[in-house]
Parts: structure tokens; C-alpha cells; sequence
């Protein structure tokens, strides 16, 4: 295994550090270790390959927007819409996150161990094996999956019972699914989103991602696999349709 | 109680002595007006939309069209359309969808502009004779240039932004693979690619027909985020953030999952036959910070080599606004006015919301010019250009360039009957039905459309040869050469023009 490219990017500015993690990458390093992280925004934006990057330090805005296909992982928080429009590949925060997390999302992988703040996983969607999944430890603020067209989120409300108590999950969702621990009072559901039965199946679903989660933080993933869980899903995929009428 | 049925819109008759019943306009017609029982021509008036699609079918011009054939009592507040939206929502409960642009009569502004011409005092130019310089650059310039001396040579040392280069002060405006079809859209790029000029491709994605054109594309992204992946961005020329439009300022689009065929759902990358949403805002723009984020997000993730456009709604503030803009690090802000078209609008927004393009260009153009930032952003003009003259007068408002939609689609065959929305277009043009798209042949399609950005350019010049300009850039923002013919005191002082005579 080569030797991890390692940059300070204490003072620096984010083009000249994009520029030098695309530059890298493109050039075949493997692995990024960024130190000193102190709000570099759009970190890995738009790169392509497999690299890892580790982010040590607190990255701006818009980390990992458009990425697709490389892992980064943050030792600290997060800002403003981690995962933006991320095409494939996964971020790992060891922290908590801003708004707009996972905003229209499009495959890959978002987990984040602590909190999340307004319209986590707004407008994600889905096609065909492209399904991107955002896994929250914590809880999260209103308007969770607002917009949603598909994918799946999972909020396992570690440390917080009930595991959401913001309003408006789901509001004009009309594609795939929301998990949350424990029961979800239907009070808190936004228009045009319904819960229903979370059956064995859908545990069997989701224990991979549970499983996978709980790897990256080294938590027991065993209260999480015997446990209840809440589904949210679109009471229809046509939520407009009856709105309007022609002239 | 029954509402009954309102008067026919439109009433069909045939000239049967003309007729040789061919059944072209049976074959045509996608609305079902026309059908054949025993051996006769039947016609359903109701069905008509009056896209004229028979009527330009017809061999032997037997077909007649009258619109309104039953008269309701006169009265001038409560007009017939008034009447039947209030009778369409007493039965519905819903909000009215309506196709194309503002069917409002509103003033409009551009006839009641002049442009001017030489006499004698100085001579004006002959186009045929010398050169006219309409090449424009969309794009940042700098404040100023700075060079250094080497050996003899004078190297330029100031970084340029990237700019796109256009034959013509005129492209194409954005209207998406879904709203529209694959061979209309097919017949816009290859316009586009022929005359030296761009053409948006809407918020839909780009699909694949398209790659051969990409160098000729501006790649937009929505509030919905379909079909944007860094392949996409790295695609266009440029990447426009599409934030308003004028048919519908300040809401979202719909399409509707009639028109998701499997190819628009591959696109778009969203599931078969459902509704494609774009919520009203960008949820990740809150504000005018947030814009600039995602500005330079854009050109982050490609390598800051794109320009990056950011379209608006003419609205109360534009001038305000387009100045928050011009400080994002966004090359050029696109003015959608309240004329500008559509596949569909909620009714009393279409009709009620906005402000009219030629009010709002110079508007814009002068309050950057105040701040000393006009040379930030390139202003593109669009919603409701109908010939070369809105062009001239457009960019002597202080437009660099302007988008063209409707005009576009109706030299592709739109009679713009407004009936967008139903996804049936005789013309082959709103529809993702393949019997009716394969009525467009993107060769002869181009070839119209590139036709109309020929004409309009020679027109072009022919004005600005008359007014003694040689290049482009001597009419743009030059309010000077334009008088206002019976406007009020106040639309004058809004746009800084003198009034005739003046």
C-alpha cells in the first residue's frame, strides 16, 4: 500500500485544495489525509475514481456535491448539504451535520453519527440500481425527506427517544422510503406522506445497512436488529395530480 | 345542480365541395375532432384546440375555423374567459393549468418603441458592403488589462474568465427533454450548432441524441436536480441555475407522469411514469449567500472552466436582485419577463405575476451600471421575443444577448394553441408520443429554425446598418437610439428613454 498524500490545509483556500486532491487522485494516489480542516467548502466535489479521503477538521459547505464514487470520512462535523447531489460513493461523518443534507441525492451512501439539521435528504431520488441511502445516528429537524423521489433514509435516534420530534417528515414525498426507530407520531407527518407497517421484510431490508453503519462507528449494531422501527412512505407516487384542471 | 356545458371554444366546418376526403385531417388530428362513420367526415367542434394542424393538412383548403362561434351577452368586466374559469372551478375545485405564455392584453411595451436611423447627418452603413460585427461574449470582462513588455512583444497578464463565443446575439432558450420531444429538441441543437450559436437544455437532463451538439448546450440545473450528474456539467458549454421563470415566478414545475416515457425516465434518472417535481425554491439556496455557494460549486466541479448563468423571473425587484447576482461570481443573469412561455403555468400565475421584460432589462442594465458591475455579468433577455425588432431593441435596452423559445417552436410548427400541458401535440412538439414526434424531422426541423436565427441576424444588421452602427457592442445599453412612442411618464424615466420627438 502506498503512502497516504498528506496536506495542511490550514489558511488554505478550497480551489487550490480541490485542485490538489483532483490533481492527486487523477495522477493514481489512492488515499488523501486533509489535517487542519477548518471550513474548506465543496471538499471532493465533483471527483470521480476510488479514492479515500480523510477529512480531519470541520469542512465547509457542500462536501462530496456531485461526487461520484470516491469515500470520504470527516473526524468532526459537518456544514451546510453534505452529499449534494452526490452521485456514488459514501461520507462518513464522525459528527453531526447541517441542512439539507443528502439534498437530491442520487446513489451512494451518506452516514452520519450524530445529529442532522432542517430537510435532511430533501428531493433524494432513485433509478433503476442507483439508490442512495442516508443513515442518521442521531435525530434530525423538520421537513426530514421532504420532496423525497426515492432511496432510503434510516434515523436510528440514538440517544433520543422519540428518535425524531420535528415536524413535517415526508411533506410531498412521492418515491421511496423513510425508517425511523420506535413510532413516529403520525401527528409529525407532512402532507402526502403515510406510515405503515414495518414488516420482517423490511428488517431484512435494511440489517445490511444497520450492520454497515454500526461497522463504520464501532457501535453494537445488536439494539438496532431487535428493535421497532417506523416506514414512511408516499400515499401516492402522483401527489399532484389531483390539483389542478385544465383551462 | 348542472352547470350545463359552456359554448364551443372553436367551430370546425368543412367545405364539403372542396372536400375530396382524403382523411388527412382525420390521420392529424390528435384530438379526436375528426372521425369517419359511413363513409363521412364527423366532426366533435368541443375536441378542437385550434392548433390548425388539419387545417394546414389540408389538400384542397376546405377547412374553416371560427373561434367563439356563440356569443355570450357583452360585458366588459366580466368577459367570457372570466365566466368560464369561474364555471371550470365551481365544477372542479382546482387551480386552472394553462399552456404558453401570458394571455393577458397587456401593453406591450416593444410597439411602443422606435429605433432610430441615419439621415443625412451621418451616413448610415450598407451591410452589404461592410463588414457588421455581431459576434457577442457572454461572460465576465475584466475591469481592466494589464500587460507586460517582453522583448518587443506585449504578453497579456490578466486571467479572463471564460466566456462563450455566439454568431449572434440570440439563442435558444431552455425548454426540456420531457416538456418537450427528442425530435424537437433534436432540431433546436442542430440549429443552434449550424448558425454559431447555444440553445438550454432545460432542466431534464441531456439525452444522448444530443452529445453530437454538447459544445452548442447550456446545461441547467433546477430546484428538481433531474438528470444532473458531473457528467452533465461537464457536458454543456456553460451551466445555467435556473431559479425563476417568467410564466410562473416564485413556484415550482410539474411534470406530469404522462410525459415520463422510458426514455425521459432514463434522462431525468427518476422512476417510469412518475411526477417529476421541482419544489418551488432550491432548498439548498436561501439566500443570496447561498446562491453564491452554489455558483461556485458549479465551477468548482468543473475546474472553473464553465461559465455559470443564473436565470430569474422578472419580478418587482429584479434590478436589486440581478445586482445580488452579479456579486456571486455567476458570469451572466438570464431575465426571464412575464411574457415568457411555458408547458404549463397555474393560470392566474401565468396571467397575474411579473414584470415585463423590456421594463426589467433596463432596469438591470442601468442599476449595474450605477454600481459599476455591468462588466461582471452578461444580461440575457427572454419571455416573449417575437422578431428581430424586440431583438434590437432588447439589446439597445442593454441585453448582450436574448433567448427565443415560442419563435423557435413555431418554425418548428407550433400554432401556439396553449395546449402544451396535455401532452397530445399534432406537431409533434409537446408530446412524448412516438406517432406524433415522428412528424418532426430534425433535419427539416433545423433547418426551419436555423432559417429564423439567419433572417433575424440579417434583419439585425440591416438595423444597425441604418442606425450607422457597425458592431454590436455600440448598441447595447444604447437607450439613446430609442424612443418611447405613447408611454407614460413614468415607464419613460423607468427605462431612461426620451419620449418621440424628444
Amino acid at each position: 500500500m502506498a503512502e497516504p498524500l498528506v496536506i495542511d490545509t490550514k489558511g488554505m483556500h478550497y480551489t487550490p485544495l480541490n485542485r490538489q486532491i483532483r490533481e492527486a487522485v487523477a495522477s493514481g494516489v489512492k488515499e488523501i489525509v486533509l489535517n487542519n480542516v477548518l471550513g474548506q467548502r465543496f471538499i471532493g466535489n465533483g471527483l470521480r475514481g476510488d479514492a479515500k479521503i480523510t477529512v480531519n477538521g470541520v469542512p465547509g459547505g457542500d462536501l462530496g456535491m456531485f461526487m461520484s464514487g470516491p469515500e470520504c470520512e470527516v473526524f468532526g462535523d459537518a456544514e451546510h448539504a453534505p452529499g449534494n447531489t452526490m452521485d456514488n460513493g459514501v461520507l462518513i461523518i464522525h459528527g453531526s451535520a447541517g441542512d439539507a443534507v443528502a439534498h437530491s441525492m442520487r446513489g451512494g451512501k451518506v452516514f452520519v453519527e450524530g445529529n442532522i439539521g432542517y430537510r435532511g435528504g430533501i428531493h433524494m431520488k432513485q433509478y433503476e440500481c442507483k439508490r442512495p441511502i442516508l443513515v442518521v445516528g442521531g435525530t434530525t429537524h423538520a421537513f426530514l425527506g421532504e420532496y423525497m423521489a426515492g432511496g432510503l433514509i434510516l434515523v436510528l435516534g440514538i440517544g433520543h427517544e422519540p428518535a425524531v420530534q420535528d415536524r413535517g417528515i415526508g411533506s410531498g414525498i412521492h418515491g421511496g422510503e423513510i425508517v425511523i426507530r420506535g413510532d413516529v407520531d403520525v401527528k409529525l407527518l407532512g402532507v402526502g406522506a403515510k406510515k405503515v407497517d414495518f414488516t420482517e421484510e423490511d428488517l431484512e431490508n435494511v440489517t445490511p445497512v444497520i450492520e454497515e453503519f454500526c461497522e463504520r462507528f464501532d457501535i453494537d449494531p445488536k439494539p438496532f436488529l431487535n428493535t421497532n422501527y417506523s416506514k414512511i412512505v408516499p400515499s401516492s407516487a402522483r401527489p399532484f395530480a389531483g390539483k389542478y384542471t385544465w383551462e | 345542480m348542472s352547470l350545463g356545458s359552456v359554448p364551443l371554444k372553436y367551430k370546425i366546418s368543412i367545405d364539403r365541395d372542396q372536400c375530396m376526403k382524403c382523411m388527412r385531417c382525420v390521420d392529424n388530428c390528435s384530438y379526436g375532432v375528426y372521425r369517419i362513420e359511413d363513409d363521412k367526415i364527423i366532426i366533435d367542434s368541443r375536441k378542437c384546440t385550434a392548433c390548425h394542424r388539419c387545417i394546414s393538412m389540408c389538400p384542397r383548403d376546405a377547412i374553416n375555423l371560427k373561434e367563439r362561434p356563440v356569443d355570450y351577452r357583452s360585458h366588459p368586466l366580466w368577459t367570457t374567459e372570466a365566466r368560464e374559469d369561474v364555471i371550470n372551478q365551481a365544477r372542479t375545485g382546482k387551480i386552472i393549468l394553462a399552456g404558453m405564455g401570458n394571455a393577458v392584453d397587456y401593453p406591450i411595451i416593444f410597439d411602443r418603441l422606435v429605433l432610430d436611423a441615419c439621415q443625412v447627418t451621418n451616413p448610415s452603413i450598407d451591410p452589404l458592403r461592410e463588414p457588421m460585427e455581431l459576434r457577442t461574449y457572454i461572460g465576465k470582462k475584466p475591469s481592466k488589462l494589464e500587460f507586460t513588455k517582453n522583448n518587443g512583444d506585449i504578453d497579456l497578464t490578466t486571467q479572463l474568465t471564460p466566456n462563450l463565443k455566439l454568431a449572434t446575439p440570440l439563442m435558444i432558450g431552455h425548454m426540456s427533454y420531457g416538456a418537450i420531444s427528442l425530435n424537437a429538441q433534436l432540431s433546436l441543437a442542430k440549429a443552434v450548432a449550424k448558425t454559431g450559436t447555444f440553445m438550454g437544455t432545460g432542466e431534464g437532463g441531456m439525452h444522448e441524441s444530443i452529445y453530437p451538439y454538447q459544445d452548442h448546450t447550456i446545461v441547467q440545473i433546477a430546484s428538481g436536480r433531474f438528470g444532473v450528474d458531473i457528467d452533465y456539467l461537464e457536458r454543456g458549454a456553460a451551466i445555467e441555475i435556473k431559479v425563476g421563470q417568467g410564466a410562473k415566478p416564485g413556484i415550482g414545475g410539474h411534470l406530469p407522469g404522462e410525459k415520463v416515457c422510458a426514455d425521459v425516465s432514463c434522462t431525468r434518472m427518476i422512476p417510469l411514469g412518475s411526477d417529476a417535481i421541482s419544489p418551488a425554491p432550491h432548498h439548498d439556496i436561501y439566500s443570496i449567500e447561498d446562491l453564491a455557494q452554489l455558483v461556485r460549486s458549479l465551477k468548482e466541479a468543473t475546474n472553473w472552466e464553465k461559465p455559470v448563468f443564473v436565470k430569474i423571473a422578472a419580478v418587482h425587484n429584479v434590478a436589486a436582485i440581478a445586482a445580488g447576482i452579479a456579486r456571486s461570481s455567476a458570469d451572466a443573469v438570464v431575465i426571464d419577463g412575464f411574457k415568457g412561455g411555458t408547458g404549463a403555468a397555474p393560470k392566474v400565475f401565468r396571467d397575474n405575476v411579473g414584470i415585463p421584460i423590456e421594463a426589467a432589462i433596463a432596469a438591470v442594465d442601468q442599476k449595474l451600471n450605477d454600481q459599476g458591475i455591468r462588466n461582471e455579468v452578461s444580461i440575457i433577455a427572454s419571455g416573449g421575443i417575437r422578431n428581430s425588432g424586440d431583438l434590437a431593441k432588447s439589446i439597445a435596452l442593454g441585453a448582450d444577448a436574448v433567448y427565443i423559445g415560442t419563435a423557435s417552436l413555431i418554425a418548428l410548427g407550433c400554432r401556439v394553441c396553449g395546449n402544451c400541458y396535455r401532452g397530445l401535440c399534432p406537431w409533434g412538439i409537446a408530446t412524448q408520443k412516438s406517432e406524433l414526434v415522428e412528424r418532426i424531422d430534425p433535419e427539416v426541423g433545423a433547418q426551419n429554425v436555423a432559417n429564423l436565427i439567419h433572417a433575424w441576424t440579417l434583419e439585425l444588421s440591416e438595423l444597425m446598418g441604418a442606425a450607422g452602427l457597425n458592431s454590436i457592442e455600440s448598441l447595447r445599453g444604447n437607450r439613446e437610439r430609442l424612443r418611447g412612442y405613447m408611454l407614460d411618464q413614468g415607464l419613460l424615466d423607468v427605462m431612461q428613454i426620451d419620449s418621440v420627438g424628444a
